[in-house]
């Protein structure tokens, strides 16, 4: 399995296209850089009318490495899984498409431990994307715009406000929200594989993975109850974004945050479960349709 | 010799089409084994069967008497294959290739073994190349070594001739020669060359839509005494009339305009020599290959 492991990872690495998920990530975090760096000010009066402006801090300061990691990981988190798909949806029917599939399959590895160790290759890929975010989103801004306690923007319900997390208390936030967002990515790649084992090349399940995503993206923001009590709870789209639980940070009774803590941990462990539920699922048909499959291209 | 490979009753049903039915062969150890069959005959299928990259709808495959269902890493590990087209990674070198199968496969990869593999199949100074740039017949060699590296005791090649030049042919010819002769190779080759096939095999097997049709040695399958020769002349209905008055009397056929005598091959320079005692001015003189004849033969009628 090591061995099958090493090999994935190995073509992986040879290939063009594995960069430019690399390279897409870079320029947008520049872009994201170079314009807070040259005009931060103004987007956080604009975030500051959005709450009405009663919050009084020192708007420099507001702007540091956090809080730009903060509004990178808010954008990037939803492209993502198209880079993810752009790797994990090749990863059987680029095989396929290269005729290099039959060879694989006929050699003494089980397909089984063929399918788990581009699944594993995938999730690698995928951690690996975004310890890159993590380097250039969070190490890079706290080098350019220092550290400092981080403000968090939120809609609740019908209200606005602005919740402060002191910077001794957010690095493991990171640390989780990465985490998080690793689980999350993998049920992308689990997706992406899944569809992958009934195409004969690559496009075919990079885009049908996208607009999965897409659609099920549009079905979880239906605020109709009908949607949001029937749909949305089954739909893995529904937890991307739960990484941002972790900067949801607990309050006293007099709105005073209490270190360390979470607001809503069990929402988030239950976000986890149903993520892990999915990539159970997804390998697991995976595996029941791969093993079946007969090798024609 | 004993049986390596026995075939029992293999049959791949495609929903309504069946694709091989009821196929049943037996590969000796030694053989180079013929595999012919018209396109579509389920050739491709059945080899498809055996690397197990699909799975029989009935039927079993024995290797050394030990059903491959149920020992599938054992056999393939005494397999090499080149499938239809000898597809590689094209990103990738020719090193780099040949060491993710050699690893597959479960060869003790080292620099040297590498190295001797393409040497063999005289790819060692495009070594570091990238696959994408080799022409068809690199890349064939390429599929042979790869095949080869594990030192499989039965290598499969799946009409090993397509796409290359009349140069590669005779080399891939001379390859499998070699194969059988110098490394004690078993091979099963299909073709649709049938003058390739009956300048290698030892055993061969006929199939067609699926069926088999004939199996055996190639040596007693195979008649010399029964060569089609056609003969082109500057006026071939005067040759003909001309010819049914001598000793090939018998012999000779005037069909479709073309001139054709069945005899023992051995017979053509006394055919050649009593056309032209007649007068008769030669254009040309194809003897039609016994293969060829004899896999026309048998498989008209069934179609």
């Amino acid at each position: 399995m090591w061995k099958l492991l090493q090999i994935e990872l190995f073509k992986i690495s040879r290939r063009s296209r594995t960069y430019i998920s690399f390279a897409a990530i870079a320029g947008i975090v520049f872009i994201f850089q170079f314009a807070f760096h040259a005009d931060g000010k103004s987007y956080m009066n604009l975030m500051l009318q959005s709450v009405g402006d009663t919050f009084d801090l020192n708007k420099s300061k507001a702007i540091n490495g956090y809080f730009m990691c903060y509004i990178i990981l808010n954008t990037l988190l939803i492209q993502v899984p198209i880079l993810v798909a752009l790797i994990a949806g090749d990863a059987i029917s680029g095989e396929a498409n290269m005729g290099t599939l039959r060879l694989l399959v006929s050699k003494p590895v089980s397909r089984a431990q063929i399918l788990l160790s581009k699944f594993m290759a995938s999730f690698i890929y995928t951690v690996i994307l975004l310890l890159f975010m993590a380097l250039t989103a969070l190490l890079l801004s706290m080098a350019i715009f220092g550290v400092g306690d981080l403000l968090i923007f939120r809609n609740r319900g019908d209200e606005s406000l602005i919740m402060q997390i002191t910077q001794d208390d957010i690095l493991w936030r990171y640390v989780a929200a990465f985490a998080y967002a690793a689980v999350a990515l993998t049920v992308i790649a689990a997706l992406a594989i899944l569809l992958s084992i009934f195409a004969e090349n690559s496009i075919g399940p990079i885009i049908a993975t996208t607009c999965i995503v897409i659609v099920c993206t549009i079905v979880s923001n239906i605020s109709v109850p009908i949607i949001e009590n029937n749909v949305k709870p089954y739909l893995f789209t529904s937890y991307l974004v739960g990484w941002k639980g972790f900067f949801y940070i607990a309050t006293t009774d007099e709105g005073q945050p209490i270190k360390g803590s979470l607001e809503d941990w069990p929402a988030i462990r239950n976000s986890l479960f149903i993520l892990f539920g999915h990539i159970a699922v997804l390998l697991g048909a995976s595996l029941y349709f791969f093993r079946k499959k007969d090798i024609m291209s | 010799m004993s049986v390596m490979l026995r075939v029992d009753n293999l049959t791949k049903k495609f929903k309504d089409f069946t694709a091989v039915d009821d196929l049943s062969f037996t590969v000796n150890e030694g053989d180079v084994y013929g595999f012919l069959g018209q396109n579509g005959a389920g050739k491709s299928t059945t080899i498809r069967m055996l690397l197990t990259l699909i799975a029989p709808t009935g039927g079993n495959i024995f290797f050394h008497e030990e059903n491959v269902a149920n020992h599938r890493n054992a056999w393939l590990r005494q397999t090499g294959a080149v499938v239809e087209r000898p597809d590689v990674y094209g990103f990738l070198s020719a090193y780099d290739n040949l060491s993710i199968f050699a690893r597959l496969a479960g060869a003790k990869v080292t620099r040297k073994l590498l190295m001797d593999q393409l040497e063999m199949v005289g790819l060692a100074e495009r070594a570091k190349s990238k696959v994408k740039t080799f022409s068809q017949g690199m890349k064939q060699r390429l599929g042979i070594a790869i095949a080869l590296v594990h030192n499989p005791s039965l290598v499969i090649l799946d009409e090993p001739t397509n796409g290359l030049d009349p140069q590669g042919i005779a080399d891939m010819r001379n390859l499998i020669i070699s194969l059988r002769k110098d490394h004690g190779k078993t091979m099963i080759i299909s073709s649709h060359l049938l003058y390739e096939i009956e300048q290698v095999a030892t055993r061969m097997l006929i199939i067609n839509k699926g069926k088999k049709i004939v199996e055996g040695n190639v040596a007693e399958l195979l008649n010399p005494a029964d060569t089609v020769v056609s003969v082109s002349t500057t006026d071939d209905a005067d040759a003909f009339k001309l010819m049914q008055q001598s000793k090939w009397a018998s012999l000779v056929s005037y069909e479709e305009e073309i001139l054709r005598f069945r005899m023992h091959k051995q017979e053509i320079p006394e055919l050649v020599q009593e056309v032209a005692a007649r007068g008769i001015q030669i254009e040309s003189v194809v003897p039609r290959h016994s293969l060829e004849e004899y896999f026309l033969n048998i498989t008209k009628g069934k179609n």
